[in-house]
């Protein structure tokens, strides 16, 4: 038996945030695979929660006439992984949500709860930060959208206030269309595992192959929430590819990041992981857009 | 606080009173005597608690019995066969030595179903990802591995059959 004071099964969105104002102490719940635990743990013992798990409204996928992909936040890991319009047209996304726990996990945990949760380590959000994602956030007073690199307040903490609920993850055309990604997981087992370092790449090649149009680059643990290195990006933009394209783009996000020590790794390897796993993933994102490494 | 719920389990209509802070798998072992599904870490780690919800395969002690509401449970029991013969999948287990001490085996057999159910044809490293949610102390994995590539490789006779 979990030690809940009380839980509330809302039955569409409207009904969760007139929930979540009425009770400004109780906790959304999605799919239960962190929140669970943490009351097993004693973290949220005795707590008041709001189980959104039977608005089917907040689940699924859906593409646009415009190209642009709405991805509810209760879909589950499993479901982004072997969802088509995800196979099609964010490869990546579903790659590096493939790679959350174990595969009853991915069946159980979404990718709301992924993000929501503010932890940095989340393989979702770091992919998202490369896709420039828009947080369709709804509240009492209507909807707001706001990019998910806005999104982080601090450890564990997002911009989520009062009676509020993300309600969407939109990714735009421009945001995927040409682009090729690659996200590197490094953890110390190959599941069940959190990430010690997460990377993410998303670059679109020019039309001859050989230079960077452009190039997202997030981390994962490389900071107290997840990041992008601008500077990194801006170092390469329209550069031709080469191998010192890859030691640049690696040295400045050393320059951006500020991984911590803890029990899992040393700020030091996790240093040396920003710097390998940076050139690795922008390499493989080329070679999946057809570019060729010069090396 | 009791809440009645209304699932499949198994293929029976139930209708189950369950406290609204039960998980389901206490649900299972308690109020419906489904004991296959087995309590080992009781944070999702080890696996031996899966079950079928919808086809698909969770870990019942970190998932609320009031989530089950309207779905369709399957647990090892609901592998019966008429015929009170194991599957084949079971049969694969026992086949290939895969079980020890046993605590895993419910668990492991419901991914197997799951995987089954798929009728696509993996790998033996696509296998272990496949089964990476599964923890066995024994460590009788080379057995388990061994079990599943053989229901794998049998598993168009009985997709679309009974499990």
């Amino acid at each position: 038996m979990y030690d809940i004071e009380n839980i509330y099964e809302a039955v569409d969105i409207q009904d969760a945030i007139k929930a979540l104002v009425e009770n400004p102490s109780a906790i959304p719940l999605a799919g239960g695979t962190d929140i669970l635990i943490k009351i097993r743990e004693g973290k949220l013992a005795g707590k008041s929660f709001i189980s959104l798990h039977h608005i089917n409204s907040l689940k699924g996928i859906t593409r646009d006439e415009q190209g642009n992909i709405m991805i509810r936040p209760l879909t589950t890991f499993s479901h982004i992984t072997y969802h088509p319009l995800i196979k099609t047209y964010l490869p990546m996304l579903g790659e590096a949500v493939d790679q959350v726990g174990g595969p009853q996990i991915r069946n159980m945990g979404t990718i709301g709860g992924n993000i929501c949760n503010g932890v940095t380590s989340a393989d979702s959000a770091s992919t998202l930060f490369t896709y420039n994602a828009l947080l369709e956030i709804t509240g009492p007073t209507g909807i707001r959208n706001i990019p998910i690199t806005a999104f982080y307040k601090g450890p564990g903490r997002v911009h989520l206030q009062q009676g509020e609920l993300l309600t969407g993850i939109c990714i735009t055309k421009e945001n995927y269309e040409g682009f090729h990604g690659h996200y590197i997981k490094y953890a110390m087992r190959e599941a069940m595992d959190i990430a010690t370092l997460g990377c993410a790449v998303n670059c679109k090649l020019n039309a001859s192959l050989d230079q960077l149009e452009d190039v997202r680059l997030a981390f994962g643990v490389a900071g107290p929430t997840p990041m992008r290195c601008n500077k990194a990006e801006a170092a390469v933009i329209g550069q031709t590819i080469s191998p010192s394209l890859f030691k640049t783009f690696s040295e400045v996000a050393l320059t951006e990041v500020n991984p911590r020590t803890s029990w899992r790794a040393s700020r030091d390897f996790r240093l040396q992981l920003v710097k390998e796993l940076s050139k690795r993933a922008l390499k493989q994102a080329i070679l999946l857009g057809g570019g060729h490494l010069d090396d | 606080m009791i809440k009645v719920i209304h699932c499949i389990v198994n293929g029976k209509e139930e209708e189950i009173p369950v406290d609204i802070r039960e998980s389901l798998a206490d649900m299972l072992r308690h109020r419906l005597g489904l004991t296959s599904v087995k309590k080992g870490c009781e944070v999702g780690e080890c696996g031996a608690c899966t079950v079928l919800v919808d086809d698909e395969a969770i870990d019942s002690c970190i998932y609320l019995a009031l989530w089950a509401d309207g779905k369709k449970i399957i647990t090892v029991e609901g592998l019966q066969q008429h015929t009170s013969l194991l599957t084949p999948i079971q049969q694969a287990f026992v086949d290939e030595a895969a079980v020890q001490c046993g605590f895993c085996t419910p668990g492991l057999i419901i991914t197997a179903v799951e995987i089954v159910g798929s009728g696509k044809h993996y790998s033996r490293d696509e296998l272990r990802k496949l089964i990476s949610g599964h923890l066995c102390r024994c460590t009788g994995y080379h057995n388990i591995l061994n079990a599943m590539e053989r229901i794998v490789e049998e598993a168009h006779k009985f997709v679309g059959n009974e499990y």
